[in-house]
């Protein structure tokens, strides 16, 4: 333990801050909840345990079901934190505005196998945005921060993940969201096997006409 | 504002989008002249839009006179009429459209059509003050956490359902809870939840940046039905629950974005207990906090008027045959080329 440089803070988050630290040699990240002042201290301990157990388990599963994301090497539920690998290469959130259409429809097909993936197994990522994906030197994508995620085979939960992917697009990359998502949604089609297409593209219009004010729901007016 | 106000170009501003029909008359250099406002209080249950729509329609005419009299302006000298054109309801949104509308015709004066959620963000810049913030705006018809980012005001997080303010309203009317002018049902929550201890478990519905706070009602509403649970607690935990899941998905933005300013506007901005943990994530992420002042937080004209004094200046008109309202006209889709 003697010899372990100490941590240092690489990004605070909204929910946690990422340290950079060594860990038996092994370059590492841990991934620490701190307590929120703003809301009451048992609905606070009680998200940051939930949370802290969840994550490692679906991250550990999305391995199982072919979606690379960083090894957990330990989980300390007393400090809710999590120290897992840490994995070299860039965000797709800082890559996508800047590489050529042809490699942007690559990388957005490739999100839309892996989301595939992911569902096919029976798991909801819960907060698919481009910030939560890695993309390392040898060109494979990482997705990280399965903090909102769950397990679920469920049509409703698999369209609002979508839903918020799409989102995501409009809000960060908003000059090319739509064909952004439409290779997303390529990609997306041609690993899902258990769901006729067509109901999953129905269930993210559905989910968007919930909101309160959408274009499609206009043009009925 | 005592100067001399007659060699100043004004612009008035109609809101009519739910419950509230308000004139306001903003100066071209953003001094508010007037804001006049009439609420419809409905006897019982939610907003009737057709009752609303009767009630702006009766008090239009009074409601002007007071704001030309407030401010000292005459209607020969103002210079544009803006007005709410959406989102809202239906019938609101065509009643106030059409007093702005014979008004421009009248005075022979431009006619701006103005985003009701781009006119809370606006008013609140120049409330408070703030230049470039992550905006929550929390209101009856509207949860929205926006930024600006290339040329829009950009959604990044939103209600996949109901807004904060529906939920606590819809909440207070199945627990039989009364409202009144100047103690809406949101204050009425609020003060019962002053006197709360107990934390009930209720649903938390956080996805990504979005938030859905339909099961957070029903469950709140069932527990309220079973009588098992002291209304203050209820009260507590509604607003606890609610308020955390705004606050996380505002924090969400505001690390995203990595802006420096969070401004909370919309009519749940009054909300004493929402501004302590809007404060809190500022002060975390060494962001400034502005809360815009209730007058103006609310549905009101004085946003229009000043939104309308930036989007003519800029050289944006509605011709009348463009004037149609747009009941679902989205934060994202208009261009606000006065932010830089």
């Amino acid at each position: 333990m003697g010899e372990m440089k100490p941590p240092v803070l690489m990004k605070k988050g909204a929910e946690a801050s990422l340290y950079l630290a060594d860990w038996h040699g092994r370059k590492v990240v841990i991934k620490k909840r701190l307590p929120k002042q703003y809301r009451p201290s048992e609905l606070d301990t009680q998200i940051r345990t939930y949370r802290t157990i969840h994550e490692p388990q679906l991250m550990h599963e999305a391995k199982v079901a072919g979606v690379p994301t960083p090894t957990i090497f330990l989980v300390d539920l007393k400090d809710s934190s999590i120290t897992m690998e840490y994995v070299e290469g860039e965000q797709i959130k800082r890559l996508l505005n800047k590489v050529s259409k042809n490699e942007r429809q690559r990388l957005c097909f490739k999100i839309g196998e892996l989301t595939g993936k992911l569902h096919e197994y029976g798991l909801i990522h819960g907060d698919l945005t481009t910030s939560n994906m890695i993309l390392n030197s040898e060109g494979k994508i990482f997705f990280v921060d399965f903090g909102l995620g769950e397990k679920s085979k469920e049509l409703e939960a698999r369209g609002v993940d979508l839903h918020l992917m799409k989102r995501a697009l409009q809000s960060t990359h908003f000059r090319f969201a739509d064909e952004c998502f439409d290779a997303v949604m390529k990609g997306y089609t041609s690993v899902l096997r258990t769901e006729p297409l067509r109901n999953v593209l129905d269930k993210v219009k559905e989910i968007e006409k919930r909101g309160r004010y959408v274009a499609e729901r206009r043009e009925k007016e | 504002m005592t100067t001399k106000k007659t060699d100043k170009a004004c612009c008035l501003g109609i809101e009519s989008t739910a419950d509230d029909f308000g004139v306001g008359i903003a100066t071209f250099k953003g001094e508010i002249l007037a804001n006049v406002r009439s609420d419809y209080v409905p006897p019982e249950g939610g907003i009737h839009p057709r009752e609303a729509a009767r009630h702006h329609a009766e008090v239009a005419d009074k409601a002007l006179e007071e704001a030309f009299a407030k401010s000292k302006i005459k209607p020969k000298n103002l210079t544009a009429i803006a007005f709410s054109q959406g989102p809202g309801l239906g019938p609101c949104l065509r009643t106030g459209a059409t007093v702005s509308r014979a008004l421009s015709s009248y005075l022979d004066l431009p006619l701006v059509g103005v985003n009701h959620c781009v006119a809370h963000i606006e008013i609140g810049k120049l409330k408070t003050g703030a230049v470039d913030p992550v905006t929550l705006y929390v209101s009856g018809g509207n949860t929205i956490v926006a930024a600006f980012e290339g040329g829009r005001y950009r959604v990044f997080g939103e209600t996949l359902d109901i807004a904060l303010g529906n939920c606590l309203d819809v909440f207070a009317r199945e627990a039989g809870l009364r409202q009144a002018s100047g103690m809406p049902f949101g204050a009425v929550i609020e003060k019962l939840a002053v006197d709360g201890k107990k934390l009930i478990p209720l649903p938390y519905a956080v996805k990504g940046m979005d938030l859905s706070l339909s099961g957070l009602l029903t469950a709140a509403v069932n527990l309220f039905k079973k009588k098992k649970c002291r209304l203050e607690d209820l009260c507590y935990s509604l607003q606890e629950t609610a308020f955390s899941m705004v606050t996380e998905v505002t924090e969400r933005a505001l690390a995203h974005t990595e802006k420096k300013e969070v401004l909370l506007t919309g009519g749940v901005a009054s909300n004493k207990r929402l501004q302590s943990m809007i404060n809190d994530i500022a002060k975390e992420h060494n962001a400034s906090f502005c809360v815009v002042p209730s007058e103006f937080a609310v549905d009101n004209g004085a946003m229009v008027a000043w939104t309308g004094v930036l989007t003519y200046t800029h050289g944006v008109v509605t011709p009348v045959e463009k004037s149609f309202v747009k009941l679902r006209w989205r934060l994202e889709e208009v261009e606000v080329p006065w932010v830089k």
